[in-house]
């Protein structure tokens, strides 16, 4: 076993864990921090989207131990108590979602294209959510969604 | 899916790496981003008994110019190639090829290092460094060796590194020669199904294919065309002399129209730029 301390959502969270152990197993199974979703498990679906250190991953395709001493934000760490992230907001308010079992990967990734590009064209929104897949809606709605708190955002 | 159990080192330095790999020699693997490596693992094609992770080795990411030559360290992420103003405007070969691997959360987290030292024959990256004419530095407990892309590539998954060796940099010659990459994406895992990368020279150029064949290779018939005029036309010998992989995604023939496609796109490309 190894020590390791990840600050997930602002949190610090200390545990020992088994090196073989995946950030998103860490998360879900240790934290029960269940909004990460497990889809392909294969580093291609994106369901599994946290930040680490600032910037979009696949928590499926990290060990925890490589986290280890950095700054993790799940899909759990977005809205303000009980206000929801302009993301959350505009997913909901534009039909972004369906089943939303991609939904928490598709906002993590979206907030680090925001974060990066706060206006960005329909472009780079796609190109952004290139890692995200979506089985029930299509993408419309979704690139949609993401204009409209990228909106919002610039009036906050 | 978890990866089978290991023992897991975290390096400190270059140094302290190679120590580890001495040590523990073929039951070790070395952790760059982890993007090519933990997938085998966790499919279970790999399941190395000790894993290196240069993960907190200071001064491994860099991204420096010098006498001509640009300096990536091995540990240098994919977004980070991409957008690096130094190598946008001294190798824009390797920028845009970079900026097409997998996707962004890929490209935050897997290395230039890591994926070369993999050497999947469906990776992007090998192309650009054939058609720059771009080098390896392989360190060793010795001391180190400069290896060309040439050299290096030796067959699928297998490069000139040596047991006990580290690729710690790639060395790219400065150019601001016309160049281009055309690459047909797998949809679900963005390898390249065909990939071919293209830096013109003051005649002719270096053209490079990835995906097709069982490990990256220059494209001699299509270089020796170009070489003697040919313009985009050269794209018509992209199948010449090359051993297509017959798959789930299509038989040689296919392949070999694939070649041609792609390459005269690059080419197409590459040569409205100059």
């Amino acid at each position: 076993m190894t020590q390791i301390t990840i600050t997930v959502n602002g949190k610090a969270e200390t545990r020992d864990v088994e090196p073989r152990t995946l950030l998103v197993h860490f998360l879900r199974e240790e934290l029960r921090l269940t909004g990460t979703h497990v889809g392909c498990d294969t580093s291609q679906c994106g369901a599994c989207t946290v930040h680490l250190d600032g910037r979009a991953v696949k928590s499926c395709t990290v060990l925890a131990v490589q986290a280890d001493g950095g700054a993790v934000t799940t899909i759990e760490g977005m809205a303000r108590g009980e206000v929801m992230h302009p993301l959350q907001a505009a997913f909901k308010e534009e039909h972004g979602l369906q089943c939303g079992f991609c939904t928490p990967g598709m906002i993590m990734s979206a907030a680090d294209l925001l974060a990066r590009t706060p206006q960005p064209t329909e472009a780079e929104i796609r190109g952004a959510l290139e890692g995200n897949l979506c089985r029930c809606t299509g993408y419309q709605n979704i690139v949609r969604a993401v204009q409209t708190a990228a909106r919002t955002m610039a009036k906050a | 899916m978890y990866p089978a159990s290991f023992a897991y080192h975290r390096a400190t330095s270059v140094s302290h790496a190679l120590e580890l790999l001495a040590t523990y020699g073929d039951d070790a693997k070395v952790l760059a981003g982890g993007h090519s490596l933990l997938p085998v693992m966790k499919l279970r094609f790999a399941a190395p008994a000790h894993l290196i992770d240069l993960g907190r080795v200071p001064g491994m990411s860099g991204i420096t110019e010098s006498g001509g030559v640009v300096t990536i360290g091995a540990m240098a992420r994919h977004a980070d190639v991409a957008s690096s103003a130094v190598v946008r405007a001294k190798a824009p070969l390797l920028a845009e090829v970079a900026g097409h691997i997998g996707d962004p959360m890929i490209r935050n987290m897997g290395t230039i290092g890591g994926s070369l030292a993999h050497a999947d024959p469906a990776a992007d990256l090998p192309a650009a460094m054939l058609a720059l004419g771009a080098s390896v530095v392989l360190q060793g407990k010795g001391g180190s060796r400069t290896v060309g892309a040439d050299q290096f590539f030796v067959d699928t998954f297998q490069t000139a590194l040596g047991a006990g060796e580290l690729l710690v940099a790639v060395q790219v010659p400065v150019s601001s020669a016309a160049c281009a990459y055309a690459k047909h994406p797998d949809p679900a895992s963005g390898y390249a199904i065909a990939g071919v990368a293209i830096q013109l020279g003051a005649s002719g150029g270096r053209v490079a294919l990835t995906g097709l064949a069982p490990r990256p290779m220059r494209l001699a018939a299509v270089e020796a065309a170009l070489a003697a005029g040919a313009g985009a036309a050269a794209a018509d010998r992209a199948a010449d002399g090359v051993e297509f992989i017959e798959d789930a995604r299509g038989s040689a023939a296919y392949k070999a129209n694939l070649a041609r496609v792609f390459t005269q796109r690059a080419l197409t490309a590459a040569l409205a730029r100059k």
